[in-house]
């Protein structure tokens, strides 16, 4: 995804330096909406106050008479530690000492630029404008310590919350004491000094998130816990499909006896987001839920009532078959049909992943009201405020200026709450309530049956060899419901042929291997689309696209006669398109490379194994060819070949990522997301079944469990690059090397996801 | 009206008798940190102690624990220094923190009855707390290093 913030960040430099600018002297804050910031490091979230006057080198951060510095984040808290990570970039180029540093998630204000947390993106994209903005600060403490000993600027060195010269030291709270008002053009921003990476103090060494403590006392406040004065509580009825719904008519007579019911009220939703919804309103939230299974609907139900899984397969095969469908992307030489017809051999197989859901922890849930000022405000976790401010702005038919966003702590984002479609039944219904105070909660089958899923998707590779076996040609060709397409269509690129593609449903299939002539081609499933939202979902396209590379170019390997290791290694040369084209990719395939031999190494890479147990190796490059991040995973797994059952016993994560900013965050990112990868692989998946998801909740819906968890190992590469991503690079090879090492355990390859131990078992047999 | 014992107060509500003991925690007593999540006890977000035993509050009807001592998350310890709170924050375990006052509630039970408990004893009882971002790596860590300190303290003690 990274197109759209580098599209944007540019605008986010410069609104915030202008904006800075002119609020010099104004009290910074939030003066009309203060309850809209939240402070994760504190009791109950509220923001400190500050002491005396305060100075703003730039929109991201104020600085107090006491020294306190309280950093703007504008990206959402959802487990990352982000505020942390970017906080310290900034505290780092400023000289900041770490214990006087505060962080600020925001609210929606249009100060802030364009607002989104996603695609691993968050560091990246901080990293230049944090350090700038810190830098800034440092400058101006510096020039105004320097003139008030009578001395040059560089006789002055600012440390640790300090300015140190030959008479003596100031500190960043007296000088602000002195009235500082120093701002900078965006012309001297570019051309302000920055400390060389070297001499980095506080990124890349370990500090304790500011948002952990508050999350072992209970003290976090998620959007679930959002509270005002004279809210009442809705529990929606969700109709029979996710479109095209249309309510006849309902009869809420046994829902007259619940004890504090108010009514049930059928949502007019100009957004498209609920159709068919209605909202049951209640004095409690266990009154609402309890009353809203006894109103009786009867709807007209959507065109895909019908749809199950096996019909999106299927369909996405007869797509797929259609050589004119999709955007085909640009590869550099897409000609391959002159390679496959002179090829001495060539191999094709299919791969399938099923639908998988988000099932983040916290149910979804909003509250949203219209304050004494006539601003709608919304109450809830958010991933992507700027795309959800318009479907609100549609739906509550205001314009968006009128509407400000305060995002909690997320209990779990994972992509779910990029889409913020949640939030338009609870604006609805007070709406409909006049702007009265309105909280909603989903149940868990209503969270699970409103999911945007990753769609189950079909890929189709094939490959041409030489006389010698060497590679000459490959084509991969990929279908799903595409995300991009459904909510930010404006985002997705047009291909060689002229038809435009979802990035993020394909991106992963152009590799950085050298293959020769090859062709991607992304397809969007129009049943899928029809029948459910896709979503983003962690890792999204590279979820699928490298569960199929990776197993291929196994199966390619043998089918060559190589070891899968050397095979890889062969074809990563970094030479060309795989040189890499910008700071963050540059060194390419040859840095793909490099993990595969680490996580070659740290598994014992073709070393002997036990009976029934193998290893297997992927690699992959994370998100987009723009922010690679080079992963390798490499596996131990035993199959127990009686039941089918997979049972890895080791899990090694190699990663490059450039500078690490934090350590600690970054190795649980990396935890987590190859965790999340192995839950994918082997354990969570649905299917649709009549038009909806099959499985509503953990009963059924079976997430990775503490018992299931294997040793997991992350190494990362020390680099001086520019920092990547870290949220879900980490989750895109773990499938691909469970598979491929299964296949050295038994003999037997599986290509679809999750595996699961009857498939396996059947396969046995047939082998 | 309900009676209980909630973190060393007694308390009331004014509730049917067959809601779960986690919406009175959360709407009329105010007290956030009990977590809802899947509501049939599933993924043990919202754990709780009732009578020192650890609990799924979610499809416990308040009924059921009349006159009960009940402890929440924030009951745990008078200065968020339980050994696990402390072992917690020292490995930093939560990511989003959603499930964790679930699974710090249900490790706390744990310690009780199997003070230095075994990999396989962990991933035996906590098996039924779920948590989305996968951070039971550092779940299986920070049990042990609070055991760990447990056990030190009562030696020295």
């Amino acid at each position: 995804m990274s197109r759209l913030p580098k599209r944007n960040s540019p605008s986010i430099t410069r609104r915030g330096f202008l904006i800075g600018m002119t609020a010099v002297g104004i009290s910074f804050g939030f003066p009309r909406h203060l309850m809209a910031a939240m402070d994760p490091a504190s009791a109950d979230g509220k923001v400190l106050p500050s002491e005396g006057e305060l100075y703003e080198p730039s929109l991201w951060y104020s600085i107090d008479t006491a020294g306190k510095i309280k950093v703007n984040i504008m990206r959402s808290e959802m487990g990352q530690h982000v505020g942390t990570a970017i906080a310290r970039i900034l505290a780092d180029e400023l000289e900041a000492d770490w214990d006087d540093v505060e962080i600020i998630h925001v609210d929606s204000d249009p100060r802030w630029g364009y607002m989104v947390t996603g695609g691993s993106w968050s560091i990246s994209q901080s990293w230049p404008v944090y350090r700038q903005a810190g830098a800034a600060g440092r400058v101006a403490l510096v020039e105004a310590a320097a003139k008030k000993w009578g001395l040059s600027a560089k006789d002055c060195e600012a440390k640790n919350g300090k300015i140190i010269s030959s008479k003596g030291e100031l500190s960043f709270g007296e000088l602000v004491s002195l009235g500082l008002t120093r701002q900078f053009t965006e012309e001297e921003l570019k051309t302000l000094p920055l400390k060389p990476n070297q001499d980095l103090k506080l990124v890349g060494q370990q500090v304790t998130s500011l948002d952990v403590a508050n999350k072992t006392n209970g003290k976090t406040i998620y959007g679930i816990d959002a509270k005002v004065d004279g809210m009442v509580y809705a529990n929606p009825i969700l109709p029979p499909t996710r479109y095209g719904a249309k309510v006849v008519s309902f009869d809420d007579s046994a829902a007259k006896a619940v004890k504090g019911y108010q009514k049930t009220i059928v949502l007019e939703d100009a957004s498209g987001s609920v159709p068919g919804w209605l909202m049951v309103i209640a004095s409690s939230f266990i009154a609402a839920q309890k009353a809203s299974k006894l109103v009786k609907v009867t709807w007209d139900a959507g065109k895909t009532v019908d749809v199950s899984e096996a019909d999106i397969i299927a369909h996405g095969k007869t797509l797929l078959d259609d050589a004119s469908k999709g955007g085909i992307l640009d590869t550099g030489n897409v000609k391959t049909e002159p390679a496959f017809e002179s090829a001495s051999s060539s191999i094709a197989h299919e791969y399938i992943t099923s639908t998988v859901l988000h099932a983040q922890m916290e149910p979804l849930n909003a509250l949203v009201f219209k304050n004494p000022d006539g601003i709608w405000e919304i109450h809830s976790g958010c991933q992507w405020q700027s795309l959800t401010l318009p479907v609100l702005a549609t739906a509550l038919g205001e314009d968006a200026a009128n509407i400000v966003i305060r995002t909690y702590m997320l209990g779990g984002g994972f992509g779910r709450r990029l889409n913020g479609d949640y939030t338009i039944p609870a604006a609805l219904t007070s709406k409909a309530l006049g702007g009265k105070p309105v909280k909603m909660i989903l149940m868990r089958p209503q969270d699970m049956l409103f999911d945007s899923a990753r769609s189950a998707s079909v890929q189709q590779l094939k490959m041409a060899f030489d006389d010698n076996k060497a590679v000459t040609a490959m084509e991969h060709h990929a279908t799903a419901g595409w995300p991009t397409q459904e909510l930010a269509p404006g985002f997705m690129p047009k291909g060689i042929n002229g038809e435009v593609y979802d990035p993020f449903a394909i991106a992963g299939a152009d590799h950085w291997y050298s293959v020769g002539a090859q062709k991607v081609r992304a397809v969007s499933n129009d049943l899928a689309m029809a029948t459910f939202r896709p979503g983003w979902l962690r890792s999204v396209g590279p979820g699928w696209t490298g569960w199929a590379v990776e197993s291929f170019m196994d199966e390619a390997a043998h089918h060559a006669g190589k070891d899968p290791l050397q095979f890889r290694l062969d074809m990563l040369i970094a030479e060309g398109r795989n040189a890499g084209n910008n700071a963050v990719s540059e060194g390419g395939a040859a840095r793909q490379a490099a993990v595969l031999k680490k996580a070659a190494d740290m598994i014992g890479w073709g070393t002997e194994q036990a009976q029934d147990t193998g290893l297997g190796i992927a690699s992959t490059f994370g998100q987009e060819r723009d922010m690679p991040t080079w992963v390798a995973c490499a596996v131990q797994v035993h199959v127990d070949k009686s039941n089918g059952l997979v049972n890895v016993q080791k899990l090694v994560i190699a990663i490059d990522a450039g500078i690490i900013v934090d350590p600690n965050g970054a190795e649980a990112q990396c935890q987590g997301a190859a965790l999340w990868g192995l839950s994918m692989a082997l354990y969570e998946g649905t299917e649709l079944l009549n038009g909806q998801y099959k499985d509503t909740n953990f009963d059924t819906y079976t997430p990775l469990r503490l018992g299931q968890t294997p040793e997991v190992q992350i190494e990362f590469i020390a680099s001086k690059m520019p920092p990547s991503g870290l949220g879900e690079p980490a989750v895109t090879p773990v499938a691909p090397a469970i598979a491929n090492a299964i296949y050295q355990a038994v003999g037997v390859r599986l290509r679809k996801i999750p595996m699961r131990p009857s498939e396996l078992k059947s396969a046995l047999a047939k082998a | 009206m309900a009676k209980f014992i909630l973190n060393g107060e007694a308390k009331t509500a004014d509730v049917e008798s067959d809601t779960p003991l986690l919406w009175v925690i959360r709407d009329e007593l105010n007290m956030t940190g009990t977590k809802f999540g899947c509501g049939i006890g599933t993924c043990g977000a919202c754990t709780v102690h009732v009578g020192g035993r650890a609990t799924r509050s979610c499809i416990t009807p308040i009924s059921s624990v009349e006159g009960a001592e009940i402890t929440t998350i924030e009951g745990l310890s008078e200065k968020d220094d339980h050994p696990l709170q402390i072992s917690w924050k020292n490995l930093q375990v939560p990511q989003c923190g959603y499930c964790q006052s679930g699974q710090i509630m249900q490790a706390a039970a744990l310690l009780k009855d199997i003070p230095k408990p075994t990999d396989k004893d962990i991933d035996a009882v906590m098996g039924g707390n779920l948590c989305r971002c996968m951070t039971y790596v550092r779940i299986r860590s920070a049990i042990h290093e609070a055991a760990n300190a447990i056990e030190i303290k009562g030696v020295q003690s």
